[in-house]
């Protein structure tokens, strides 16, 4: 589904990922675990078509070229990313702007728009994945959210919006253990064979809910070695620093898109 | 694809919709003011003395004296001279109903979107429609009298009414209290006349619509609103104007009287003429309106939403002088392309218990400059006086400004005043956010913009918050590269 070769992105002559192979299938959840600042979140940021970086190498999603593509494009092509500092925008109802999303969407897919009604029954549908209460619905987008509503609500619209490839960035950050269970319940639900998830994140504690069939160790801008969810449990034992040593001595480390 | 400050550089290119001409036959008076001028006016409305003379008072008040120069906006010096004062299209003796009205002005008000034929089945507005100097059309008059409301033009309340005119007019803006105001108060032409009885609920929306048509003219409208005990009124305006590549003056006068627990609300969407990209013509709309809240526990309400001229510059106000009365003030002003808007309230706290709140809402794209400037003064017998002011700017792109001059005097120490301002520029990082769900830019920017300005149009009559929703839009139109 997703095949990235030698990807580089730079901002302001600042490189930041330095020639990153990944490869992900449907079906699969990969697990993308780094330091901070080794360039996870910039990773997802270039995929989902932030602008701000110049961008080097490629990426095909589905046989497209996907840095080809507008965000909007790539969100029509079913590429989601739950973002880790979600966005307030105040003044403007979240039920409303998650209906503009998916009736976007619905429209570049040629797809018929959903009525207020019809989608106010999905909504509520979806809302139950993430137990976000309906009074969320009718408040500005995110705005006087606390951090782990921001992060439902994040969930709440991938489940609405039924993305083929979500990114989730550091999801987990500023979750206390219960809403961490919620959230990672509702990413559970929505795993399926045809959709794949990428899973950014600094802690190994999101892994225990969210069992990823690959694990990457993220470092200095590239992937530095690939396992299985094992690798995730040696990382939490050695640190980053150990596993990157251990890299070092293993420079090509696992093969991409290793297979569980 | 684009960054955004490029993406809002195309902001400029933005079209005015209602930029078209229609060919009138008009009656005009010669370029230029002097006291024949006046009396020309004057005497084409066939007023009585007393009017005239109100009016040469005023012409030479003004006489002496200086157009301000405090605002902020920077314009080539205006020729008095060199501007028509008097404009009408032929016939002009008002028609006695709308079967005698022009088809030519119907149709131009069809163009507008405004059906003054369908006006008396469709909708529950009642309108005046004012083109250039004069009244073409007042609908639904005769259901209105019949609760007693008196809804008509202002040189047919001159003529029919002129006890109730006589109290009222200059009260709450005296003739000399401004430089334009007293401009105004020489030449007015036509405006909208409003009396509400005692205990009376207007029982629909009252709207008068302005266009200026004639070129080189000036327009000089004088509204007058008289609430009385117990009444309550809401009334709308609308304007717009052709696109011409000169600067056309429009210097109105809004008088708003209150009694006791009388209510008014009043609510504008200007779009005049704003100009061409360069900043080539557009409307001068120097206006002054002010309310006073006569009576004890009265209430008026100021809601404009300001998208057009070249340059605006007005600070509806109240006169908090009942016991318990209360102001409000709610804002949005756009400023595109070369536009300057200096805009904000005055609310004089003079009565016990008076309160006032104030919601500005700028938004400042290409080369626009936008000026919050309001005024909270609370006299010394205002005792228990609150006022509760925000003002938020927002920026698209970086060739554009936003400023805020509040000014505050408290002569009363059990008042209290808050003021909160905020400055944001539409973030990157929201328009990003969008896309990636799919929105598409220009989308995204509108409904972003749309939410910033969600509290004002809130307090809007439904139709005009949709009409104010849709201006908006289409003043972003063309965000997109």
């Amino acid at each position: 589904m997703l095949r990235i070769e030698n990807l580089h992105a730079s901002i302001g002559g600042n490189e930041i990922l330095r020639g990153v192979n990944l490869e992900v299938h449907a079906g699969e959840v990969h697990a993308v675990m780094g330091p901070n600042g080794s360039g996870k979140s910039t990773l997802a940021q270039v995929l989902a078509g932030r602008e701000s970086y110049d961008v080097t190498g490629e990426v095909l999603y589905e046989g497209e070229d996907l840095l080809a593509l507008s965000p909007e494009e790539r969100a029509a092509a079913g590429v989601f990313l739950a973002f880790q500092y979600p966005v307030e925008i105040p003044g403007v109802g979240n039920l409303y702007f998650v209906r503009t999303a998916l009736n976007s969407l619905r429209r570049r897919q040629g797809l018929d728009e959903l009525d207020a009604i019809d989608f106010l029954s999905l909504a509520r549908e979806r809302m139950g994945l993430v137990e976000m209460d309906e009074s969320f619905m009718s408040r500005s987008v995110n705005e006087g959210f606390s951090g782990g509503e921001k992060k439902r609500n994040e969930i709440f619209q991938m489940a609405v919006l039924e993305p083929k490839l979500a990114i989730l960035d550091e999801t987990d950050s500023g979750l206390d253990i219960d809403a961490l269970a919620v959230v990672a319940q509702g990413v559970n639900a929505l795993r399926s064979e045809g959709r794949a998830m990428l899973v950014i994140t600094h802690y190994q504690r999101l892994l225990d809910y969210i069992v990823p069939d690959v694990v990457h160790v993220f470092a200095e801008g590239r992937i530095v070695r690939s396992g299985d969810k094992d690798l995730a449990l040696e990382l939490e034992q050695h640190g980053y620093a150990g596993v990157e040593q251990r890299a070092a001595l293993t420079p090509s480390a696992a093969p991409v898109g290793a297979t569980p | 694809m684009t960054d955004v400050s490029s993406e809002v550089r195309e902001l400029a290119g933005r079209e005015y919709q209602y930029g078209f001409v229609t060919d009138l036959e008009t009656d005009v008076a010669p370029r230029g003011l002097n006291e024949d001028v006046i009396r020309l006016i004057s005497a084409k409305k066939n007023e009585p003395d007393w009017m005239l003379e109100w009016r040469l008072k005023a012409y030479r008040g003004w006489l002496t004296m200086q157009e301000p120069s405090w605002q902020k906006a920077r314009y080539a010096p205006i020729d008095y001279q060199d501007i028509i004062y008097y404009a009408a299209p032929k016939p002009k003796v008002a028609p006695a109903s709308l079967d005698e009205v022009d088809p030519e002005v119907l149709a131009m008000f069809d163009k507008l979107g405004i059906s003054l034929a369908e006006q008396g089945r469709l909708s529950g507005v009642a309108v005046d429609a004012i083109v250039d100097s004069v009244s073409v059309a007042t609908t639904f008059k005769e259901k209105l009298a019949d609760v007693g409301v008196i809804f008509c033009s202002f040189s047919e309340a001159v003529q029919r009414h002129p006890e109730l005119v006589r109290r009222y007019l200059g009260t709450v803006v005296p003739r000399r209290d401004n430089f334009f105001a007293a401009l105004n108060s020489a030449v007015f032409s036509d405006g909208s006349f409003c009396y509400i009885p005692k205990g009376v609920r207007c029982p629909m929306e009252l709207s008068t619509y302005f266009r200026i048509n004639a070129a080189d003219t000036g327009q000089f409208e004088r509204t007058l609103i008289i609430a009385e005990e117990g009444a309550y009124v809401s009334y709308l305006e609308g304007c717009t104007a052709p696109m011409r590549d000169t600067n056309q003056l429009h210097a109105a006068v809004v008088e708003l009287v209150a009694l006791d627990d009388a209510q008014i609300k009043y609510s504008t969407v200007q779009n005049w003429y704003p100009g061409d990209a360069e900043g080539r013509g557009g409307i001068y709309n120097f206006v002054t309106k002010r309310g006073k809240c006569a009576g004890a526990n009265s209430k008026i309400s100021w809601t404009q939403v300001e998208t057009g001229s070249a340059i605006t510059w007005k600070y509806p106000g109240v006169i908090l002088q009942g016991d318990n009365s209360v102001g409000e003030f709610y804002s949005v002003a756009l400023t595109a392309n070369h536009q300057q808007a200096d805009t904000g309230t005055k609310m004089i706290h003079i009565g016990k218990n008076t309160s006032s709140t104030i919601v500005s809402k700028a938004i400042s794209a290409g080369h626009g400059q936008n000026t919050y400037r309001g005024l909270v003064k609370v006299l010394d017998s205002a005792s228990g006086a609150r006022n509760h002011t925000q003002c938020d700017s927002l920026l698209l792109g970086g060739d554009c400004g936003a400023h805020t001059f509040p000014y505050v005097e408290v002569k009363n120490p059990t008042a209290q005043v808050e003021h909160e301002a905020s400055t944001s520029k539409i973030g990157e990082d929201q328009l990003f956010y969008c896309r990636q769900r799919g929105i598409p830019e220009e989308d995204a920017v509108s409904m972003i913009v749309n939410g910033f300005c969600r509290e004002v149009f809130k307090e809007l009559p439904m139709e005009f918050a949709v009409e104010a929703q849709k201006l908006l839009s289409v003043s972003l139109e063309g965000s997109v590269g």
